[in-house]
């Protein structure tokens, strides 16, 4: 490794140079643009723009729904990948291939798709009208949205860890007594939840921004089914280029804040299994 | 059969790892069903609705001009935007898998950085930079440089939003794989571009080409972001996803969900050449 240092391969400077040149021109520059612009408000201004009910309204919502639907990505998620790696039933290939779909889907179809499914004279949606259940146009829809945005996620980490556990790590807590229920919860579950974690991670932060599958089903009802992303695209409509800076820039500053939350949370956790 | 499955004598030499067939069945039921839920009936209902007055007005929803500017203007976006970017994750994974450097770790993060961003948002940068109250806007339409709400909007804020999809790939990959076949070539007197297209590319080609999938699936399907610069001029600046969006809101749903299979269809094909190539990969064991 330390032969390597600039070492007898040809191509570091072209490589590097052109990375560096590339990054600068399309995200520094960016970014750049939007610092300088966000400066250039002043706090009173700024904090004007932001602490409308309004936008607290769409900023509570997107926080919200991005957490609850990476909680329900981590609970269906492990079920998923469990199932997919232990058993053998018919169709399973296909529906493994299928996980990625929300990777692979663009995200206004997936937005029609699932109004089309949920809204009151949809397949699922007439299905869950009887019960008063409403999906589209309510926060619930924000939810089913980022539910199917978020899907891949976990059951994509948790897999291949769960194809490399040792059958002797089951089959030693089975020998000493422990009922597959314990062996689940304090043998499999501790080997999963770092992998089951950065997958909730990578959801949320996925989550929040997300806007094409979101826009169709959610409805956009200002203060209740308005999502920030959507709130940020309506001041640029409006041509106020200031209302959208600090509104995008907060929710940016917030949006890392709580990764590096969860993921400071999550870094924990491994360092407990791993000194335990 | 039933009946000695009920033994009691049973339960001793069965595998320690399997778990009753009751709650295995159960296990099954519920994870298909939140698939089939989440996953095939959003797939489906594209299909029904399209089809749903017939082949004639799906064919003709495809065929309407409009619709076929929408899908020229994606393909040669994409056109643009992949190579661009197949060529920097080349670069970029060159640049951090064989040389060490100060801030090697920062470079990595910033090339992740287009993930952690709404698309939203990522439309918005591009509109700070080249709007008429942007950072180089005014200057350059001074000049008569328009680029927001023209195709070269289009293509930087893809470019911006798959930047990190090809280097994502092929960063692990080359980790891993090591050089000692670059430096073997070199040794033996090849060329450094002889030695990079000869030994260096074709070692990282499946990884490549999955990279190259992906970072295509998203070119063409993004939606966000180029709403936000793109102007919704039908006829000339317009893409595939922003015309479903125009058609829904038009209330022409079953033409919506007709120009919107093709996305699907897009996004099926990907899906298929990454199924094969991840069978491929395990079957060859990495490389």
């Amino acid at each position: 490794m330390r032969g390597a240092r600039r070492g007898p391969l040809p191509g570091f400077g072209l490589a590097l140079g052109f990375t560096l040149s590339y990054l600068g021109a399309l995200v520094l520059l960016p970014f750049a643009a939007l610092l300088l612009r966000a400066l250039q408000l002043t706090p009173a201004r700024f904090w004007e723009l932001v602490s409308t009910p309004r936008t607290l309204a769409a900023f509570r919502l997107s926080f919200g729904a991005a957490l609850t639907a990476a909680a329900v990505n981590l609970l269906c998620g492990l079920l998923v990948a469990w199932v997919l790696e232990r058993y053998r039933f018919p169709g399973r290939r296909l529906l493994d291939a299928l996980v990625d779909l929300p990777f692979a889907l663009p995200t206004a179809v997936a937005g029609i798709a699932l109004t089309a499914l949920w809204d009151e004279r949809g397949w699922l949606g007439a299905l869950v009208a009887p019960l008063g259940i409403r999906v589209a146009n309510t926060p619930l829809g924000v939810l089913v949205a980022l539910v199917f945005i978020g899907l891949p996620f976990v059951v994509r980490t948790v897999q291949p860890v769960l194809r490399g556990l040792e059958p002797a790590l089951e089959e030693a807590a089975a020998s000493l007594g422990a009922s597959r229920r314990q062996a689940f919860a304090r043998v499999l579950l501790p080997e999963l939840r770092p992998a089951a974690l950065t997958g909730f991670v990578l959801a949320i932060a996925r989550g929040l921004g997300e806007y094409g599958s979101v826009i169709f089903i959610a409805g956009n009802l200002p203060e209740r089914t308005e999502i920030a992303p959507l709130l940020i695209m309506i001041r640029l409509e409006e041509y106020d280029l200031a209302g959208a800076t600090a509104i995008a820039a907060t929710f940016l500053a917030a949006s890392l804040l709580l990764l590096f939350a969860v993921n400071l949370l999550s870094w924990r956790q491994r360092r407990r299994v791993g000194a335990a | 059969m039933s009946e000695r499955d009920r033994a009691p004598a049973a339960p001793r030499w069965r595998d320690p790892r399997a778990e009753p067939p009751a709650v295995r069945r159960a296990l099954i039921v519920a994870a298909v069903a939140f698939l089939a839920l989440f996953l095939l009936l959003p797939l489906l209902v594209v299909f029904v609705r399209a089809l749903e007055k017939g082949t004639a007005a799906y064919l003709a929803a495809i065929a309407e001009p409009y619709a076929r500017a929408a899908a020229l203007l994606t393909l040669r976006t994409a056109a643009l935007v992949v190579p661009a970017n197949l060529l920097f994750g080349l670069a970029a994974a060159w640049a951090v898998t064989r040389f060490e450097f100060r801030g090697k770790n920062l470079l990595v993060t910033l090339v992740d950085a287009p993930f952690t961003v709404s698309p939203v948002v990522a439309g918005l940068l591009f509109v700070l930079l080249f709007g008429a109250q942007g950072l180089f806007g005014p200057w350059l339409l001074a000049r008569g440089v328009k680029i927001l709400f023209s195709w070269p909007a289009i293509a930087l804020v893809t470019a911006f939003v798959t930047m990190p999809l090809v280097a994502r790939q092929l960063i692990p990959l080359m980790q891993a794989q090591g050089s000692d076949e670059e430096q073997a070539a070199l040794t033996l007197g090849a060329s450094p571009w002889r030695m990079f297209f000869r030994v260096a590319l074709p070692k990282v080609r499946w990884g490549l080409l999955y990279g190259v999938l992906l970072c295509n699936a998203r070119a063409m399907g993004e939606f966000g972001a180029v709403s936000v610069v793109s102007g919704h001029i039908r006829g000339s600046t317009n893409t595939l996803p922003l015309h479903v969006e125009i058609l829904y809101d038009e209330y022409q749903f079953q033409a919506a969900f007709a120009v919107a299979t093709l996305l699907a269809l897009l996004g099926l094909l990907t899906l298929a050449a990454q199924a094969l190539l991840d069978w491929r990969l395990r079957r060859r064991g990495g490389a």
